[in-house]
């Protein structure tokens, strides 16, 4: 069974409109997730990922309903069926 | 044409050639700040380039070949640090044209501070290493925009010869095409610092010059006005007659390498016009005297700021003159400053204003 990352409509520009993406390669970790993604998307990735690697501040990254902030980071582990959700953060003006 | 970014997106201004009735289209990327455009003619273009920044996703440059009516440009990040260098792209500051005679090329200065350099017309950029790569670079401090490169000053006459101003580490010089980049801030103050002359650190906020004498430098510093005759080498003070020395937007005049523009702030602690006046500077005489430009402009209760990109001039003659305000006030002459009329009165906080003849 796959991992999902289910992506905000402001970045459904850069998925050809799809909302939902599943991952389908083998991956342990979000940061294994989003590398496949970058493998095909990497403009999404690129709105998601610095050049550095790391989440943009003003993003979230949720596996289930917690932060990856709060778990391992990109380092946090997924398995088949989690959800990751990506999320603008609440920050703006 | 006047190109106006805005903290919420970017308007472009049109009218004929007696600039008094301005057609206004607009926002580009609502949402989006927009700290650098840019208009290259060069090579047969009509080419609007563009630095917007998502707060949430980042940013890249966009660009339009026909006026704003289809915006393209790499649905990747084009100005990207390089991989293990540790940085990221916080903004685009500045988009430069290059030299006439190499129409491919451009620059942008980035946060966190450094040059990027595109062949191709602005499709794809590379770091400047000579700067980014620089041994002075850990000592470079964010000014209150963050440590950004925000000026580029390109000689016309000398592709290996160019300047940048980086808030916080002042004005540095090429002369070898961008391998390697010395400080140029002799006799500029750093009032901030315990030495106030140092070799870098100052926090200048521009530098502008005439492309017909591109070795004469004006310098609006915080706190300080100066020129420099010799490229940067050396700097005097020229604030003669001004009712302060700080203030961020300083341009020259295209038809007269004398004259200067600038709009001076109350101080760094009260960054409103001096006493609430809304008050444009001019010297024709390249800093010897200044005399305040105000007929059109509000001279009670105008608690307005004009940041360091939001002065602009167009090559016509008599030349035009425009600037914008962090109250979303957009002012034009076109009478190089003589009077101003309002050309929009409520757009968003504006960072910067380009403008062009087309």
């Amino acid at each position: 069974m796959a991992v999902s990352v289910v992506v905000p409509r402001a970045l459904t520009p850069y998925t050809r409109g799809v909302g939902t993406l599943v991952v389908e390669e083998p991956c342990a970790t979000v940061g294994d997730a989003l590398a496949a993604i970058a493998a095909r998307l990497p403009a999404l990735t690129d709105r998601v990922l610095t050049e550095q690697g790391e989440i943009r501040r003003h993003v979230n990254v949720f596996v289930g309903d917690e932060s990856v902030r709060f778990l391992d980071g990109l380092a946090t582990r997924v398995e088949a069926g989690t959800i990751i959700t990506i999320v603008p953060a609440v920050s703006g003006g | 044409m006047v190109l106006v970014g805005t903290t919420k997106g970017a308007f472009v201004f049109t009218s004929d050639a007696s600039r008094k009735k301005w057609r206004m289209d607009g926002p580009h990327f609502p949402g989006e700040s927009v700290y650098s455009v840019a208009y290259d003619n060069r090579g047969g273009r009509t080419r609007i380039l563009m630095g917007t920044q998502s707060s949430h996703f980042g940013g890249t440059i966009r660009m339009t070949d026909d006026f704003g009516k289809n915006w393209v440009g790499p649905e990747r990040q084009a100005v990207r640090f390089p991989e293990g260098s540790g940085l990221s792209l916080a903004g685009v500051w500045q988009i430069m044209p290059g030299r006439a005679e190499e129409p491919d090329t451009l620059w942008c200065g980035v946060e966190p501070a450094c040059l990027f350099e595109s062949r191709d017309g602005g499709e794809s950029w590379e770091p400047v290493k000579g700067l980014l790569e620089h041994e002075h670079r850990p000592r470079w401090q964010p000014g209150g925009g963050g440590l950004c490169l925000h000026t580029i000053v390109v000689d016309p006459r000398d592709r290996k010869k160019m300047g940048i101003a980086i808030s916080t580490a002042g004005f540095y010089r090429t002369d070898d095409g961008g391998t390697s980049w010395r400080p140029r801030n002799d006799g500029v103050r750093a009032v901030f610092l315990p030495n106030k002359y140092p070799e870098f650190g100052q926090c200048v906020h521009k530098v502008a010059h005439h492309p017909a004498k591109p070795e004469r430098l004006f310098l609006q510093n915080h706190w300080g006005l100066y020129r420099s005759d010799d490229w940067g080498d050396s700097w005097t003070d020229i604030a003669n007659g001004v009712p302060s020395d700080f203030g961020f937007a300083m341009v020259t005049n295209p038809n007269d390498a004398d004259t200067v523009y600038i709009i001076p702030l109350q101080s760094d602690q009260f960054r409103i016009v001096p006493e609430a006046k809304l008050r444009v500077y001019r010297t024709r005489d390249a800093g010897a005297s200044w005399e305040p430009l105000a007929n059109g402009l509000p001279q009670e209760n105008a608690f307005e700021c004009v940041l360091r990109d939001g002065m602009a001039a167009d090559a016509l003659d008599p030349a035009g003159i425009y600037f914008g305000t962090r109250g979303g006030k957009l002012y034009g002459s076109a009478t190089e400053g003589e009077s101003w009329t309002e050309m929009a009165d409520a757009l968003p906080p504006i960072c910067c204003v380009k403008a062009a003849v087309v």
